[in-house]
């Protein structure tokens, strides 16, 4: 217990600048992984990979798998896996596809299309996919099998029981609310996503100062000015430029003559629009927000990293550790019945392979975003930056004519160079035993 | 020794565990007084961890009855031990190595402000009490993992001592601390008992049990050997109880 000598902790010098930025190393590195692949795509794609519309169109399909690699966080730092979150995804899309085409316009005898018909239809999906958590969570947590096994077993039956729902057909959706959920069906345009962007700016500036002066009321060391300083510039910097730029990627002329026509109205010369944030997007990020703020700030999330650490100090604690599994694979559940909605939206219809191989990339980007499969380890903005870099790499060497088989062989040399990395890394600096 | 016609705080009465064949704790009954120290001793397997164990919540026992106060209770699990005021500091120290040590002082019983968890303020309680205990200790923002047996072990210590328990386990909490660190703990549980509480201490250093206890009950291979009043008592008799599984004439 005698320390090192004697005063000398408190105050040892920082070192470096990402110290005191205190940035932590794997942050980084995953920024320059991402930077890296944008760089050279863009240079091979003429700068295309980085114009407003790509820059849409992958935002736009990272947002499923990246909300279930935000659940699939705590499924592995609580030391569990979960395979089934694809097949989970397609069961919820299909009760989904169902409800809203077949089951309760006949039950109401509503119109396919009303905004009733759509609210029951979310709740109902969102309903199913967390009972299904549930129920793997009782079957891991309380029975004790393994979450290995109970997720593979729900793998085939979830995937399965969504042929019987639907027949084995597809279901075409064509309610223009639902696909609001889509991304380019549901866009905020340049002016809204403008000012959302400056209030998110200002929430983040104010969230680092409170941060700040609760520290200091306590006495505790805090970063000094500077470093605060640019932290929130690039913070915001990030904010804006990504509102920004999908805020210059102009909707076709076409579609938005559709738009006035539908209203009845008739397009004035030289009108333009512009898409701004997609809606999926933003879900996506007030998921990643508010799974954060589980994680780092409440009880649930303490306990799913005390489990992760420590399963039998976690239960010596006081830890009800068997609900606490219920309760991660429920979220899991609502988060693919979530991604179900925005998939299905993106798609307009129900397909049975929807979500299929989903469970492989979810769990890749958790890994590749930090997450330790031995548990008790893992962050939330890693798995959706996880998401980010396997989307981004997959549409480049789509965009420069990869082959698809040769686009999955390279994101699966990712995964495992990303995880091999981190280990020399983590020898490197002793922090393996 | 004082108050012993009032009812104890604890009474385990004719408490047995098994697990699979083995019986680890065999119709063993102690009692434990407020402001009083019990020293369990035996040799390694010799079945105190699980008879405290019992206690705890941390196992459930086969049979036999606990008493607090008197009133017989029902622990079956650690929650269950808490609400009673048990705290405990397990042998294994039971802590969750990738979290830092306000973490888990507070572990299951966070401070919460706004329905957050409030992290300052918790720091700051833990800074306090490890002045206490051991004020060299500054490894505040650290996985434990990253901490030394013995400053793993005094954050164990003020896990347990921080939240006014009336009943305290400790299950060799000095094994792993330097001289004057034990010194320290010494002084905590001379402390600790001065204000009321009644401790179990699970201890192999005999001199400790003889400084530091007012009775000391040794068991082996699961069965109780008996109780002694420390006073009563030399070293040597303890020793012999415990190697030889007998009751030295005299106190008998
Ligand atoms: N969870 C368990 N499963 C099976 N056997 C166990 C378990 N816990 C304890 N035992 C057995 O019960 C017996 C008593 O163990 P216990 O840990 O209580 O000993 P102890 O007196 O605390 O020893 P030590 O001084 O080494 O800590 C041993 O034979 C041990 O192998
Ligand atoms: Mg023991």
């Amino acid at each position: 217990m005698s320390d090192t000598g004697q005063g000398v902790q408190t105050a040892a010098p920082r070192r470096s600048l990402f110290e005191t930025l205190e940035i932590d190393a794997r942050l980084l590195g995953m920024l320059a992984a991402f930077a890296a692949v944008a760089i050279v795509f863009t240079i091979w794609t003429g700068g295309t990979f980085v114009g407003p519309r790509n820059v849409f169109n992958i935002a736009v399909q990272t947002v499923p798998v990246a909300i279930m690699a935000c659940g699939m966080v705590f499924v592995i730092v609580a030391r569990h896996i979960d395979l089934s979150v694809g097949s989970v995804l397609a069961m919820s899309s299909a009760v989904m596809a169902m409800s809203q085409a077949y089951w309760l316009p006949s039950l109401f005898g509503l119109a396919y299309g009303s905004p009733v018909i759509l609210v029951l239809t979310m709740l109902i999906g969102f309903a199913v996919g967390t009972a299904i958590g549930a129920l793997t969570g009782w079957l891991v947590g309380y029975q004790g099998i393994p979450s290995f096994i109970v997720t593979l077993g729900g793998l085939f039956v979830w995937r399965n029981l969504n042929w019987f729902t639907t027949n084995g057909q597809s279901v075409s959706l064509t309610d223009p609310n639902l696909l609001m959920f889509g991304g380019t069906e549901g866009v905020l345009g340049a002016t809204a996503s403008w000012i959302l962007g400056l209030v998110a700016s200002a929430v983040a500036v104010l969230a680092i100062l409170s941060s700040r002066r609760n520290k200091l009321r306590h006495g505790f060391t805090v970063k000094p000015v500077w470093a605060e300083g640019v932290m929130m510039a690039l913070i915001v910097g990030v904010i804006l430029f990504f509102v920004g730029w999908l805020s210059r990627y102009p909707i076709p002329e076409a579609k938005l003559k559709r738009m006035f026509e539908a209203r009845g109205e008739t397009m004035p010369e030289g009108y333009t629009a512009m898409h701004g944030l997609p809606i999926s997007v933003l879900i996506l990020i007030l998921v990643a927000v508010v799974m954060t703020l589980v994680a780092r700030k409440m009880r649930f999330g303490r306990y799913i990293f005390a489990t992760g650490g420590n399963p039998d100090a976690a239960e010596l604690s006081g830890i009800n550790t068997r609900l606490l599994t219920v309760k991660i694979f429920a979220l899991m559940g609502f988060l693919c019945a979530l991604a179900g909605l925005i998939a299905q939206a993106r798609l307009q219809s129900h397909g049975n392979d929807i979500g299929m191989l989903e469970e492989l990339r979810v769990i890749a980007a958790t890994v590749i975003g930090g997450t330790a499969l031995a548990g008790g380890v893992g962050t939330i903005y890693g798995a959706v930056l996880g998401a980010l870099i396997m989307q981004s790499l997959q549409s480049g060497m789509a965009m420069v004519g990869v082959d698809t088989p040769f686009q999955n062989i390279i994101v699966g040399l990712v995964l495992v160079l990303a995880v091999w990395v981190d280990i020399l890394y983590r020898k490197r600096l002793g922090l393996t035993k | 020794m004082t108050g012993k016609t009032q009812t104890p705080l604890v009474e385990l009465r004719d408490i047995s565990i098994a697990f699979g064949g083995i019986k680890a704790v065999d119709h063993v009954s102690i009692d434990l007084h407020p402001g009083e120290v019990v020293g369990l001793l035996g040799h390694n397997g010799a079945g105190k961890s699980t008879l405290i164990k019992c206690l705890s919540g941390a196992y459930r026992k086969d049979s036999g009855q606990i008493l607090i106060n008197g009133q017989p209770v029902e622990i079956n699990n650690p929650r269950d031990a808490r609400a009673q005021n048990i705290e405990t500091i397990y042998q294994t120290l039971a802590l969750a190595d990738n979290l830092d040590a306000s973490s888990n002082l507070f572990l299951g019983r966070e401070l919460i402000a706004n329905g957050l968890v409030d992290d300052a303020k918790m720091e700051a309680e833990t800074r306090k009490i490890m002045g206490r205990l051991n004020p060299n200790f500054r490894k505040f923002n650290v996985p434990v993992s990253a901490l030394s047996g013995g400053q793993r072990q005094s954050v164990a210590i003020a896990r347990a001592v921080y939240f006014n328990a009336k009943i305290l386990i400790m299950d060799e909490p000095t094994a792993a601390l330097g001289p004057h660190e034990t010194q320290m703990v010494a002084e905590l549980i001379q402390e600790l008992k001065a204000q009321g509480l009644g401790i179990f201490l699970i201890e192999h250093d005999i001199h400790n049990v003889m400084k530091l206890c007012d009775r000391a009950s040794v068991m082996k291979n699961g069965r109780l050997v008996g109780t002694v009043d420390v006073n009563e008592v030399t070293d040597d008799d303890i020793l012999g109880m415990i190697i030889l599984g007998k009751k030295p004439a005299k106190a008998a």
